[in-house]
């Protein structure tokens, strides 16, 4: 465990109004640790050499331009990018003190632990309860009754009140805002330690998108997120920590490649940023 | 025409208004204006032949359009022969043809879509050659499954289930690539968000994608089905052209279907049975149409909007 690369020397903070601000703590546990990843598409290498520790219970932000390679590496850590092909991880990401690109590592035990909310809203053209009953049936889980875990899950995604008069009718037709709500259902209905959330909130209103954070606070007493978003006033917003990323030519190649610029508290790295490239990122200057 | 301008007056200018008025983004050039004519003119020369087919058969068969069609069996004498066989002969073998046929193409189809790597060289061969067998004349099924026959020492070959052998073969391609389409419209995101719960590729192919895409599935097999039905030419290759006095009661009965009755009825020279071959193609284009009405209404009734 890299520890001293991953946190800060503890810093006084003048104290913010976020929710986030007076949580510093540095004694949660690594639940996923990248080491040194480098991830290609065929020969193309669109991350270089990153090293980042997700700690449980917190909520990390990775942001960064276009191309800097933030939503490849979200994608990385539950091997959803396995379904590109010529897509090859070097490096080690480590679950549970195991790589997760290991030799003899199921693809698919790895994503039943470390689940992911997409870009834009997924619901399975199936009813809102089979939406929910999809995960635990298909890996087999062992559940009492259905209808609680159902019941449950649209609970802790703040949707149940919503739905609960109309299970059995198709989640398609439901509101954008409450989709990606029902895929947070859907996802937590199989009880996984990990979210990834691939900027959850891009294709919703503002509205729609302050109820998902205010979802993402309740979930972080549960599970460890990781959320990529384009909006960094949102990475303010929810996360504990925040991973800056850019894109910089190959020392070899020349193509452009994503490197992790700086890694802290998210108070921390949107009011004194270490690096110049940060800074000029959340000032606006360029991205 | 190439000479043509907009102020040009009288009949030919109205034509050129109104296919200037539908094409699209308002084509301008004398060239595009007259191609656009001949076009408009074939299209009106395709629905004028075949209105005139339909009227003719409707005022040659209506006559004979009444229950005895239904429940007589053939005769040599047309005012007592009916299409009973025929009919239950054309329900045999189409019903054989799509529990043969669907099966495989389906199967074959989520293999091509969803498992097979696409940058593979045979795979590739595979995909072109199933385009190209759609469109091989349904004649050459009758003369491959014959062979295939004679290669197994078949000597009977007025079966239901060589007949449906042969359909199978000529619609398999049908189904394939319909299925493929339908499977392909599924979004992709659809696949990852089952993936990302934990599913294996067989669970999200199975309980989610192939769900999805089933009226697709089903649009594109009635659509080759229907297809199957009107064949006439592989079927005549396998002895279909038959005199049955019997109805069709299993895969080994003897048979024969609408499309060679017809035929059969057409060559003879008495004037009642060219009546009877007219009634029943009003028969089968009346089932056909049903079958497209109904492959129409599943496809907008069930179009899944994503």
């Amino acid at each position: 465990m890299n520890d001293n690369r991953h946190t800060h020397p503890t810093v006084s903070i003048h104290a913010r109004a976020t929710a986030v601000s007076d949580r510093m703590d540095d004694t949660a546990p690594v639940v996923l640790d990248c080491e040194d990843v480098s991830i290609y598409y065929g020969e193309f290498r669109a991350v270089t050499e990153v090293s980042l520790g997700f700690r449980r219970n917190e909520i990390t932000a990775l942001i960064g331009p276009s191309g800097c390679g933030k939503s490849t590496v979200l994608r990385s850590l539950n091997r959803m990018n396995d379904l590109v092909d010529g897509a090859r991880v070097e490096g080690r990401i480590i679950f549970h003190a195991e790589d997760i690109y290991g030799k003899d590592v199921d693809a698919i035990a790895v994503r039943r632990r470390i689940g992911m909310v997409f870009q834009k809203p997924n619901p399975f053209p199936k009813s809102i309860y089979d939406n929910i009953a999809y995960g635990p049936r298909v890996i087999g889980m062992k559940v009492e009754s259905m209808d609680d875990l159902v019941e449950e899950a649209l609970t802790r995604a703040a949707l149940w009140d919503e739905v609960k008069d109309k299970l059995k009718q198709s989640a398609l037709g439901l509101s954008g805002g409450q989709q990606q709500r029902l895929c947070i259902a859907r996802t937590i209905a199989v009880q996984p330690e990990v979210i990834l959330m691939d900027e959850p909130c891009s294709a919703l209103d503002p509205i729609a998108t302050m109820k998902i954070e205010d979802l993402m606070q309740q979930l972080r007493r549960d599970y460890t997120i990781v959320i990529v978003t384009h909006n960094m006033q949102q990475a303010a917003r929810v996360a504990d920590r925040t991973a800056f990323f850019t894109a910089l030519p190959d020392e070899t190649t020349g193509d452009r490649t994503g490197v992790l610029v700086e890694y802290d508290y998210t108070s921390k790295l949107f009011e004194r940023p270490a690096d110049k490239r940060t800074e000029d990122y959340i000032s606006g200057r360029f991205g | 025409m190439v000479t043509s301008t907009p102020t040009r007056h009288g009949m030919g200018a109205l034509v050129h208004r109104s296919v200037r008025g539908r094409a699209k983004g308002g084509e301008t050039s004398p060239r595009s204006i007259a191609f656009l004519i001949v076009l408009w003119f074939c299209l009106l020369f395709a629905l004028l032949f075949l209105v005139v087919l339909l009227i003719n058969i409707w005022v040659d068969g209506v006559g004979r359009l009444d229950l005895a069609l239904f429940t007589e069996y053939p005769s040599s004498n047309p005012d007592d022969a009916g299409a009973r066989p025929a009919i239950l002969g054309s329900l045999w073998v189409i019903g054989t043809t799509a529990v043969m046929t669907l099966p495989i193409g389906v199967a074959a189809a989520i293999h091509l879509e969803e498992f097979s790597d696409r940058h593979n060289l045979i795979n590739r061969a595979v995909e072109l050659n199933v385009q190209n067998l759609a469109a091989i004349p349904s004649v050459i099924y009758g003369m491959l499954t014959l062979a295939a026959l004679g290669l197994f020492g078949v000597v009977n070959k007025n079966q239901v289930w060589v007949g449906a052998l042969a359909l199978s073969m000529l619609i398999l391609p049908v189904i394939i690539i319909a299925t493929r389409e339908a499977l392909r419209a599924v979004p992709a995101e659809i696949r990852q968000g089952s993936l990302a719960l934990g599913a294996t590729p067989l669970q999200t192919v199975f309980r989610n994608t192939l769900p999805a895409a089933l009226p697709g599935i089903a649009t594109g097999a009635i659509l080759g089905l229907s297809r199957a039905l009107g064949e006439a030419a592989p079927l005549l290759l396998l002895g279909g052209l038959v005199f049955l006095r019997f109805d069709p009661n299993g895969l080994m009965s003897g048979y024969t279907t609408m499309p060679i009755q017809i035929f059969n009825w057409t060559g003879r020279p008495q004037q009642g049975f060219h009546e009877l071959a007219a009634a029943t193609s009003i028969v089968l284009l009346v089932v056909l149409l049903l079958m497209n009405a109904l492959a129409i209404y599943i496809r907008n009734r069930y179009q899944q909007r994503w």
